[in-house]
């Protein structure tokens, strides 16, 4: 045997890898197919010498008992590096006192620093290998299985045949299936194509599997990767592992990638999966299929990670918590349920959402008024009886082509009767309507979209076009009717048309039994405001109960007039029973909205409500001067007035009460997690913004923007903040206490989709029975029960002091003359933090620069009424603000460009 | 308790010897020229230089606790007096100490015998580090602390604090210099002079060293940086000097890369052709004034006991005061 074929120990001091960790084991090999616990065949079996990284000596040394084992399994061209984090972090975790895991994760034979033994592996060999190593090591009670890439598949093989010993499974990015109608990935192609000089000759795939982390990996990371395969004899097992995929049926292993992806679907034990989709090779679409066998799974997508999840993303720690989560101290009874939290709206009764379609089916009232003016110039009126008959004829349409309950629906449509008329047969026939909002940008639409795996995309053109372009999943159907070419360039198989034409023509299709209250019912995005948007998952039992909200809040009902300057309203009218009408407005572009537009349907309307976006209200006020007597009289017979999005300042609701005198102007304070949570009368922030200013609510100096009381169904409580800015302790509603906004609600959304990680932090202090979300924003409860928002959890200032919220500074010096916005910012390690305030002036400054003292002496004043020392005070040309709401400051981006300038790195703009 | 303050003829010096009279220490001086404090109550002057072995272990006589400032302070200069004062003054001081059974050592030092010239965003104190320290005063500073600390023990009880840039009414040494060159209008703005600096008003570094010496059988072993935990962008700094002594600020600004070159340059000549002058520029000066220097004062704080009594405000207040009295009295 030449030297370079047997196994060694890795070189020392690779970059987070402890010797201690590393051994070699003599694996007697055995038939494949052996039974677990079958003897080793007699003489002249070989024995096969591996390398594993095993953490059973530090636990013995911390007089750690484990709870059970992770058998961590690398694919190609990795090696058990690929785990140390793990092995680290099972490690500090036992250290720690928490439940302590034996981690063992092998090098597999041909890879690594295990035995080149000079003969081909296929995977039933390798699944084989795997058990006759753990059998060696005599690993006894609960495994739970963690792999990665062919790792993953070999991981899950042993999964399989191993019921009694397992506990759990947890993957990263890998496959178990490849569909008979689907070319294997581009990538792989390449590499099978020129199978040997890729990967044994040469170093390409190595080097290219290496290059693809993000970010980079430093080069003494990329060198450890490296270290096992510095020869090409070392590299055989590489290309050994290519030539094993199978490509197709006929290949050697394709029958045993057959028997564990079937017996995949049938484990029924706890499941983790984490994710990176920037994967050239794994690829959502194996995600997909993966979550297909085994839905119980719990799965977190990291928007921003690829192949090399492991080193593109903290991966370890959550998949200790994970383990902590399911199993305790115990693995040995896991528990397969999902900690199921009750929906209250479950029990009810409650109509469902598109009750009044059945009970105004025959009323010729209209219900959806669009006053964008139709062919013949006159608004476009939908009665009650015709959206219903619509409603009916799409979802018999969508059943005939295919659209099944479960189904994700993804909704390219802008806001239109169109729109609305799909939503209400989506929810009827239980299919999942995914929203995701133009405002996201390009990218981030694509991002969302792709995420959210839809089975069918209906859209127009531009949307349609997009989805092509970038490769979306699902059936394509479009909202006109496209000429033939266009409609086959765009993969679209029908239009809306075709689906109304189906739906008559399938008048006797008898529909879906409804869906249940539990069921989803839509998955709507963030605002990718603070990061990657995110999909917030809603059930119909939540849906109902946000009408519910809403109607009980503003006293909408069956015969209110609506006027939906803002779209989810719109979408929402026919559920109240409201009749609701768009104004005649671009609705990509809310701030176009004109004061005759709003009058106009207002008239139409007979509106008592009006619903407006922040962002049109400014343009709404400037134009008001065009108003006619009748118009100003239409506007007068509004009862409510309500802007929903975003804050908007008291002059400007102000100068909109003036054009609806007899209404009460409200703003709503909710997410998309929870859309109606608190809400605040003009009034009321002026008693609110009095007391403040006369020192008589709690905690004056926090500061902050009132939001008004509870909703009635709404509770808010505090998660109080300890001195280092970290969220703890329990739920307080105490008044004066600075901390995370924490609600309940019926209407609270149900979880965000495939982010289990970020649904565990925003559900700490959900119970069985009480739904909790972590809003991430921070603020305080005054002694009247009234909440205040101080900022975002993230952009809290944590001093030698103690915790400083950001909105009360801001506040504070945007009173100082010549200030238009601030942003207040910490600079330093956290605890020990200097906070710096970043102005932008009335007038406008082409540079970014140092305040000069006159103005750093004003700030400072104006802080230090608050209490607070600022450091130091920076003019901006401009401040950063989010794509969708152009009003929410990333005070993020601003700390870092801060630190930069003041650590006494170049002048630049943010 | 009785107290030999070396170094007590500088500014720092004078301003500890102060504290530790109106904390109720007896304090004992040692330098080479009068302290000009000696005669004040509980003030003596003993004369000496601490690389004198006979003259220092004298001056231990009948000592409970030493205050060690005496230290050759300067941007520039022989690298054998630095040793000799800076590593060579310790060194003879431990030693006599352990002799004469005296317990307890205040060493006073620097910031930057810890930092190697990039900014500082908030750290603790660091270990000193000779090997990185920029410049021959860090240099020594820092072996001086290290042979210090290195002597800690249950009988001689050792700490060392590290003001950070010390300035007040009187100061020759920082507030001088940049009255003097922005006088002279050869005073510059370094970069965009938004860099975060913290400094420490001369009272606060001299009661730090009292509260040292209280709490030295807790903090003893340790080093401790000290500052007003005030940062200010440097520029503002600047402007608050020179409108105290009724200067005009710096109105141009040379960008940092070109002073650290400079300064760089600077030094290399002064070495080979010493002026009379202190060089204009040297790279720690450049580096000083053009990155950020700003620390963590919790662990200061919290383990002194110890919080600056005199903010920053305050403390220009004073200096304009300062100034002003010297412009009525000429």
């Amino acid at each position: 045997m030449s030297r370079a074929r047997t196994a060694s120990l890795p070189p020392a001091s690779l970059p987070g890898l402890d010797p201690s960790w590393s051994r070699l084991v003599d694996v007697p090999e055995r038939a494949i197919g052996s039974a677990p616990d079958a003897p080793a065949a007699a003489s002249g079996t070989r024995t096969n010498r591996w390398h594993i990284l095993d953490n059973a000596a530090d636990l013995a040394e911390l007089g750690a008992t484990p709870v059970g084992t992770i058998l961590c399994v690398h694919g190609n061209p990795t090696w058990s590096y690929l785990w140390r984090k793990t092995v680290a972090a099972a490690t500090d975790a036992a250290a720690a006192g928490r439940p302590a895991w034996r981690v063992i994760a092998v090098d597999q034979l041909e890879m690594g620093f295990s035995e080149r033994t000079g003969v081909a592996r296929p995977l039933a060999r390798r699944v084989q290998d795997l058990a006759d190593l753990t059998d060696a090591l005599a690993v006894d009670g609960p495994v739970v299985t963690f792999g990665h890439d062919w790792g993953g598949v070999i991981s899950l093989g042993w999964a399989v045949d191993h019921p009694d010993q397992l506990a759990g499974v947890m993957l990263l990015n890998t496959a178990v299936h490849q569909p008979d109608d689907v070319p294997i990935p581009a990538a792989l192609r390449l590499a099978l194509s020129v199978l040997r000089t890729g990967t044994v000759t040469t170093t390409a795939f190595l080097d290219t599997t290496l290059a693809i982390a993000h970010p980079r990996l430093s080069s003494d990371v990329r060198r450890a990767f490296r270290s096992p395969y510095l020869e090409a004899d070392r590299r055989e097992g590489i290309g050994g592992f290519v030539a094993d995929i199978p490509v197709d049926a006929a290949h050697e292993s394709a029958a045993e990638l057959a028997r564990i992806s079937g017996g995949v679907a049938r484990l029924t034990v706890p499941a983790l999966m984490m994710w990176g989709p920037r994967d050239p090779v794994f690829s959502d679409r194996y995600l997909d299929d993966l979550q297909r066998r085994m839905p119980h799974a719990d799965v977190h997508r990291f928007e921003n990670a690829g192949h090399l999840i492991a080193e593109d993303v903290e991966y370890a720690g959550p998949a200790l918590d994970w383990l902590g989560d399911r199993f305790g101290s115990a693995p040995e009874s896991p528990s397969t349920d999902e900690p199921e939290v009750p929906d209250v709206s479950d029990a009810s009764d409650t109509p469902p959402m598109w009750h009044h379609l059945e009970t105004l089916a025959h009323s010729p009232e209209p219900a959806v008024v669009d006053m964008v003016a139709g062919p013949g110039g006159s608004p476009r009126v939908v009665s009650w009886a015709l959206l219903s008959t619509r409603v009916h004829q799409i979802a018999r349409g969508l059943v005939a082509v295919g659209v099944k309950p479960g189904d994700r629906v993804s909704l390219l449509v802008p806001p239109s009767a169109d729109l609305t008329a799909v939503v209400y047969a989506c929810l009827r026939i239980g299919a999942i309507v995914v929203v995701a909002d133009a405002g996201l940008g390009l990218r981030g639409l694509s991002r969302a979209v792709r995420g959210a795996r839809p089975d069918h995309i209906i859209g127009e053109m531009p949307g349609l076009t997009v989805a092509r372009a970038f490769g979306w999943p699902g059936q394509r159907i479009s909202v006109a009717t496209l000429p033939a070419v266009s409609a086959r360039a765009l993969n679209v198989t029908t239009s809306l048309a075709g689906v109304i034409r189906a739906g008559e023509a399938a008048h006797d299709l008898e529909l879906p039994h409804p869906p249940a209250a539990s069921a989803v019912a839509a998955v709507l995005f963030t605002s990718g405001s603070t990061g990657p948007a995110k999909g917030v998952v809603y059930t119909h039992g939540q849906l109902t109960a946000l009408r519910d909200a809403l109607s009980a809040q503003y006293d909408v009902g069956v015969g209110t007039g609506l006027v939906a300057g803002f779209a989810p309203f719109a979408l929402l009218g026919p559920a109240l029973g409201a009749r609701s009408v768009t104004p005649d407005m671009d609705v990509t572009s809310p701030r176009t909205l004109t004061a005759r537009a709003v009058a106009d349907a207002a008239a139409e309307a007979d509106a008592t409500v009006v619903f407006l976006s922040p962002a049109a209200i400014a343009n709404v006020v400037a134009t008001s001067g065009e108003l006619s007597a009748e118009q100003r009289a239409a506007l007068a017979r509004v009862r409510t007035f309500l802007s929903a999005g975003a804050p908007v300042s008291e002059a400007l609701l102000t100068a909109a009460s003036e054009l609806m005198p007899n209404a009460e102007p409200h703003t709503p304070y909710g997410m998309t997690e929870g859309l109606l949570m608190a809400d605040i009368s003009l009034d009321g922030i002026r008693s609110s913004t009095a007391s403040l200013a006369a020192d008589t609510v709690t905690d004056a100096a926090a500061g902050g923007v009132p939001v008004g009381h509870p909703t009635a169904t709404t509770r808010v409580r505090i998660a109080p903040l300890d001195a280092a800015g970290s969220v703890g302790g329990d739920l307080t509603d105490a008044a004066g206490v600075t901390g995370e906004i924490v609600v309940s609600a019926p209407h609270l959304k149900s979880h965000y989709d495939r982010l289990w990680i970020t649904n565990r932090l925003a559900d700490a202090h959900s119970t069985p029975g009480e739904r909790w979300h972590h809003t991430g924003d921070v603020g305080h409860l005054d002694g009247e029960g009234r909440l205040w928002v101080e900022g975002r959890l993230q952009h809290i200032i944590v001093t030698a002091d103690g915790v400083v919220t950001p909105v009360g500074i801001e506040q504070a010096v945007e009173r100082v003359d010549g200030v238009r916005r601030a942003a207040a910012v910490g600079v330093g390690p956290r605890g020990a933090q200097q906070i710096v305030v970043v102005v932008e002036l009335t007038a406008r400054q082409r540079r970014s620069r140092l305040a000069e003292p006159a103005l750093a002496a004003a700030v400072r004043e104006a802080a230090a009424s608050g209490g607070h020392e600022i450091a130091a005070v920076l003019v901006a040309a401009t401040l950063p603000t989010d794509i969708r709401h152009n009003s929410k400051i990333d005070r993020a981006a601003l700390a870092r460009w801060a630190d930069g300038i003041l650590r006494g790195g170049r002048m630049v703009s943010p | 308790m009785r107290v030999l303050v070396t170094g007590a003829s500088g500014f720092l010096g004078g301003a500890v010897v102060r504290d530790l009279v109106s904390a109720g220490h007896e304090v004992r001086t040692f330098q080479r020229r009068p302290s000009g404090l000696a005669g004040e109550p509980g003030i003596t002057d003993v004369l000496g230089s601490v690389t004198d072995a006979a003259a220092v272990t004298s001056a231990l006589d009948g000592i409970d606790a030493v205050v060690h400032l005496a230290a050759k302070v300067s941007l520039a200069g022989d690298p054998a007096e630095f040793e000799a004062v800076n590593v060579g003054g310790t060194r003879t001081l431990v030693e006599a100490m352990r002799t004469a059974g005296v317990g307890r050592l205040v060493f006073v030092s620097s910031p930057s015998v810890a930092h190697s010239g990039s900014s500082i965003v908030g750290d603790g104190a660091l270990p000193a580090d000779p090997a990185s320290a920029l410049g021959d005063y860090a240099r020594t500073k820092a072996r001086a602390e290290l042979l210090a600390l290195a002597a800690d023990s249950a009988e001689l009880r050792v700490v060392a604090v590290r003001p950070h840039l010390v300035w007040g009414p009187g100061d020759t040494q920082l507030v001088g210099r940049i009255v003097e060159r922005a006088r002279a209008g050869r005073l510059p703005l370094l970069g965009h002079g938004a860099a975060l600096i913290d400094t420490t008003y001369v009272d606060n570094a001299a009661s730090a060293m009292t509260a040292a010496l209280t709490h030295i059988d807790e903090v003893h072993g340790r080093s401790y940086v000290v500052t007003n935990g005030e940062p200010r962008p440097v520029a503002e700094m600047l402007a608050g000097i020179c409108a105290a002594a009724g200067v005009a600020a710096p109105r141009w600004s040379v960008p940092a890369s070109v002073a650290r070159t400079a300064g760089g340059l600077v030094e290399a000549a002064w070495r080979v052709r010493p002026g009379i002058d202190e060089p204009p520029m040297t790279r720690f000066l450049a580096e000083q004034l053009s990155t950020a220097h700003w620390f963590d004062q919790r662990a200061t704080r919290a383990e002194l006991h110890w919080t600056p009594s005199v903010t920053l405000d305050e403390g220009l207040e004073r200096l304009t005061a300062h100034y002003a009295a010297a412009s009525a009295a000429r």
